[in-house]
């Protein structure tokens, strides 16, 4: 199972917070064509510039394996204080 | 000290608490952020943290802070969760032996939790609600450290 968290305007996209993909995505790749294909809005909104991914809570560019436990974060555009 | 908080935090007692116990310590700098009303257009901001990775991002750039301008401590204290008009949302406090370095630092750390911390801010007022990003001065503002 792979847990995926979208932040900032990525959830009003989505229209949820957090969601539970299994069978998991072997890749990073794989799991956004199957965001694209389920929801393309959001697939969309995930490439938009300025988002970011993070997998078990480190930033990542480019694909990556996912494990099977994985967390993948989707950050919009970050803005504090 | 790092700690991100729901509840209200009072700047004044934050302040006198850090600057305790110091003998050897020249230069306190402070800095409160305070949400504005917007004339009417903010009734709350909504603040938004990844628990566990915003901590840690912040961390990270505190340490560099820490070696890049010599401090001797800092303090961040950040809301998360529903604040409105007037309550503070920031408090950044940094020591050091002498003032510039004090100021930079602040200076610095505040650049940073603007536009590249990991905080999702949500303005809610009369017209619905809308997500706040980077404004384009405050990406300039971040990058002025890059160097």
């Amino acid at each position: 199972m792979t847990r995926v968290l979208l932040f900032g305007r990525l959830s009003d996209v989505a229209g949820w917070r957090e969601r539970a993909f299994d069978p998991p995505p072997a890749t990073l790749s794989a799991l956004r064509a199957l965001i694209m294909r389920d929801n393309p809005a959001l697939g969309e909104a995930l490439l938009a510039k300025g988002v970011q991914a993070a997998v078990d809570k480190i930033i990542v560019r480019g694909d990556l394996a996912l494990s099977a436990g994985a967390e993948v974060a989707f950050l919009a555009p970050m803005s504090g204080g | 000290m790092i700690r991100l908080q729901t509840e209200p935090f009072e700047p004044g007692a934050l302040l006198t608490q850090f600057c305790a116990g110091r003998s050897e310590t020249g230069a306190v700098v402070s800095f409160t952020g305070l949400t504005r009303g917007g004339d009417g257009q903010t009734a709350r901001l909504e603040l938004e943290a990844y628990p566990g990775f915003t901590e840690a991002e912040i961390g990270r750039i505190a340490d560099a802070a820490h070696a890049r301008f010599s401090l001797h401590d800092l303090t961040i204290v950040h809301r998360i969760g529903d604040i409105g008009p007037g309550e503070a949302i920031v408090f950044v406090a940094t020591a050091a032996a002498h003032r510039r370095e004090a100021f930079e630092a602040a200076d610095h750390l505040m650049d940073y939790l603007k536009s590249r911390a990991p905080f999702w801010k949500k303005e809610h007022g009369p017209d619905g609600a809308r997500w706040i990003e980077p404004t384009e001065r405050d990406r300039t503002d971040a990058a002025r450290w890059d160097r």
